[in-house]
């Protein structure tokens, strides 16, 4: 066995499982908001294995760039994302993804 | 068993335990709450991976702005944020079978990882690995234009936000009157005497 947090594979995993929770989350849940903390989720399990694999290169920090720049496009994604959740409640009285349908006809 | 050990362990934990609170909770503020614990494991994980500069902007960024966010949606949307339609949800079975898909990629991710586990362990790093100073040089030496396309998108997001969540008709003009020029800087300060007649007391 392994030391618990000192092997890359252990986060691998971890951020697998995580991306998977956020996935499983997004598809089940009908609630706008969940499925917006659905994505925060996914984002940020990405991020565990974007740092965790630039870990594995002593000397190279090109992991931990992209990580910053993903916080920053997450944090931007979200501000637009809450406004369109706002506009829709505004227009159906509703937070459920299931009343999004005005393009269907 | 070393501190680190149970620090990971601490940290997984943590943050498996919001993911889940925040896919599972019928209320969405304590979705929010998960979110907020996820995040901060994840921000113990990042220091246990020698991150401390992503350690510090996760806390400040997705703790203390996203999660900020979406607490003051939520808080917005009063009880209908949470509320559950009387109808059944649509398209029941794409949304199991992307369910079951999802779940069965995961696993063969896990067992595929388990069977091909090389253990790689952690190596020795630089000591300034991870410090503001090492990572904000190569955002501002290799990544300089993408941080001012990021800046970019920033501005340009903010003012989608304003203009999506403003919404509704654009606001109502006053009904223009003769002297417009002398009004914009001599005119009632309260919207209530804006029809006002403008007296001499003006200029």
């Amino acid at each position: 066995m392994e030391p618990l947090g000192y092997v890359i594979e252990h986060y691998v995993a971890l951020s697998g499982v995580l991306f998977t929770i956020g996935a499983v989350g997004f598809l089940a849940r009908s609630n706008v908001l969940v499925q917006l903390m659905s994505i925060e989720l996914m984002l940020n399990a990405v991020n565990l294995m974007l740092v965790a694999y630039n870990r594995v290169h002593g000397d190279v920090m090109s992991g931990q760039m992209f990580a910053f720049f993903i916080i920053a496009v997450a944090a931007a994604e979200a501000a637009v994302g809450l406004a369109i959740v706002l506009s829709f409640y505004r227009l159906k009285s509703t937070v459920n993804s299931d009343a999004a349908d005005n393009l269907r006809h | 068993m070393t501190a680190g050990n149970v620090f990971f362990a601490l940290c997984a934990i943590v943050s498996l335990v919001g993911a889940l609170v925040t896919v599972v909770a019928r209320n969405p503020i304590r979705g929010a709450v998960g979110l907020l614990s996820t995040i901060v494991g994840m921000a113990g994980l990042f220091l246990m991976l020698k991150a401390q500069f992503l350690a510090a902007i996760q806390l400040i960024v997705y703790a203390g702005a996203v999660v900020v966010l979406f607490v003051f949606v939520i808080m917005l949307l009063g009880p209908d944020a949470g509320a559950v339609s009387g109808q059944p949800p649509k398209a029941r079975f794409s949304r199991v079978v992307g369910v079951l898909a999802a779940i069965a990629a995961s696993a063969f991710g896990l067992l595929l990882l388990a069977e091909t586990s090389a253990a790689v362990r952690l190596p020795q790093t630089r000591p300034d690995h991870g410090s503001v100073e090492a990572v904000g040089g190569l955002i501002f030496r290799k990544g300089l234009f993408l941080f001012e396309l990021a800046t970019v998108l920033l501005i340009v997001a903010v003012i989608g936000a304003i203009a999506v969540a403003r919404g509704g008709r654009p606001a109502r003009r006053a009904t223009p009157t003769k002297d417009e020029g002398r009004r914009l800087f001599a005119g009632p300060l309260h919207p209530r005497d804006a029809g006002r007649p403008l007296g001499k007391e003006g200029v």
